[in-house]
């Protein structure tokens, strides 16, 4: 009986420490949530590195390359798709006619193609949720090529693992993981809703997917490099998700 | 419940809850917290249900300003961060516990189940004056049964809608389930509120009717007055 009670106090007396403990750890978290705070100097680089995780699991585990979005009927469509750019005013190129995408990096055969050699090849066109970061939803049609023709083109080396994709629009760019850029519905767009790529959307050409967020749907186009080290991006530098895939 | 007369006391501190049931019990309150507080950031860049252009679902909380105090992560990105970090060790103390319920047998005290729902008239009976005496009961009565078994389920659903939002396209068949990517997004916000809901009454009960319990989930002993088992 003294031995069961001697152990009833010794339970008692660790718990109330560890009880101790937590209320420190509860003030501090009802503290944190106080200061709106993103981690400081002390735990952000450790959501970032939690962060790294999750991009593993997203493209490892959970990314299967075959599985396609659901589509749309163009019925469907969203009255107005929001849009922005990093420049202080829409991005325009002086002259178009001029402007080439330049395929480089571990390739073969190095590319500069113009947007009439682009409309040239394998088209696809489908009707599909665009994702926002942000919360929000809208449904588009969207025309291009799909990215695996052109990298199937530039004759890629085994050792490329990512595609950076980079825009004339104040330096914003994308990496991207190998499995999701040659999925068969991620493209090269130049239409939109049956008709030219509008400026406010990035033309003449802009990366689209529907197995992405947005912010990972490069703009303004001028050049993929295909490459074996892990590019950044314009938002993904500034802590948001790398992956990003849905 | 001053007048209630308090049932025989008995043999002294009986022992009530497992250290894991404990350990997952406060580590769900400060990390669901986290959770809670940088959803409300993660909401705040968009506060709005349905596809651009509408219909928009019908919230009160459509274009709110939630207060500074009570989001975490300072900004989206911050918020992101932090609410798919939390998201593992959250998920990871729910399996726990419920692998502890499982292999213990201790979900038979805790699972609501259809011969529950005449003690659970009775119990309802009591807190609404009536009936005089408490009904006896073994661990827990059949009304906390129903909100345990419930709040388990709830946590269930904010996990799954929550995946549904995650990976809308590799989780397609639970985001249709959900009704589509949008309405996936309400649930999942609506689990905030009755997780809070819950939180309220919970506290509240413990203090009004069982201030024992609150030890007993902290040092495991209860010392109460419903210290039956079953």
């Amino acid at each position: 009986m003294s031995k069961t009670l001697g152990r009833y106090d010794a339970t008692l007396r660790v718990d109330r420490r560890a009880f101790l403990k937590l209320g420190v750890a509860g003030g501090t978290g009802a503290l944190v949530a106080a200061c709106g705070w993103d981690g400081g100097n002390a735990i952000r680089p450790k959501l970032l590195t939690v962060s790294r995780i999750n991009d593993w699991v997203g493209e490892k585990i959970l990314l299967s390359p075959t599985r396609l979005a659901r589509t749309y009927a163009p019925a469907d469509r969203s009255p107005s798709l929001p849009s922005y750019f990093i420049s202080a005013t829409t991005p325009m190129l002086q002259d178009p006619r001029l402007w080439r995408l330049r395929v480089d990096g571990l390739v073969r055969q190095p590319l500069q193609l113009s947007l009439d050699e682009l409309m040239r090849m394998p088209r696809e066109a489908y009707t599909v949720k665009h994702h926002c970061v942000e919360g929000w939803s809208g449904i588009a049609t969207w025309h291009g090529v799909p990215v695996s023709a052109v990298v199937e083109r530039c004759r890629p080396l085994a050792t490329a693992r990512y595609i950076n994709f980079v825009s004339f629009d104040a330096g914003y760019s994308n990496g991207w993981d190998w499995a999701s850029a040659l999925h068969p519905q991620t493209i090269l767009a130049y239409g939109m809703n049956d008709n030219p790529l509008p400026p406010a959307h990035g033309a003449p050409l802009r990366l689209y997917s529907p197995i992405k967020l947005g912010y990972k749907l490069t703009k303004y186009l001028v050049s993929m490099t295909l490459t074996d080290r892990r590019p950044g991006g314009y938002w993904e530098d500034q802590g948001y998700p790398w992956f990003a895939g849905l | 419940m001053s007048d209630v007369p308090a049932p025989a006391p008995g043999p002294g501190p009986v022992r009530r809850h497992h250290w894991i049931v404990r350990l997952t019990h406060w580590a769900t309150v400060v990390l669901l917290a986290g959770m809670i507080a940088s959803g409300l950031q993660i909401y705040e860049a968009y506060a709005h249900f349905g596809n651009r252009g509408g219909p928009y679902f019908p919230s009160p909380f459509n274009d709110a300003q939630l207060p500074a105090w009570s989001r975490l992560g300072g900004w989206l990105a911050g918020a992101l961060n932090w609410h798919f970090a939390l998201m593992w060790p959250l998920v990871a103390c729910g399996l726990l516990y419920l692998s502890y319920l499982v292999a213990s047998g201790e979900w038979r005290a805790l699972v609501f189940r259809p011969r529950d729902l005449r003690g659970a008239i009775e119990m309802q009976k009591y807190y609404l004056g009536l009936r005089r005496e408490h009904p006896p009961q073994g661990k827990h009565n059949p009304l906390q049964k129903l909100a345990y078994t419930f709040i388990v389920l709830l946590g269930v659903l904010s996990v799954l809608t929550g995946l549904a939002i995650y990976k809308p396209v590799q989780f397609g068949w639970l985001t249709w389930l959900f009704g589509g990517f949008q309405a996936a997004r309400y649930w999942h916000f609506w689990t905030v509120w009755i997780f809070i809901a819950f939180t309220a009454v919970h506290v509240a009960l413990v203090f009004l009717v069982d201030p024992h319990s609150l030890m007993a989930m902290i040092t495991g002993w209860y010392r109460g007055r419903f210290p039956s088992h079953e």
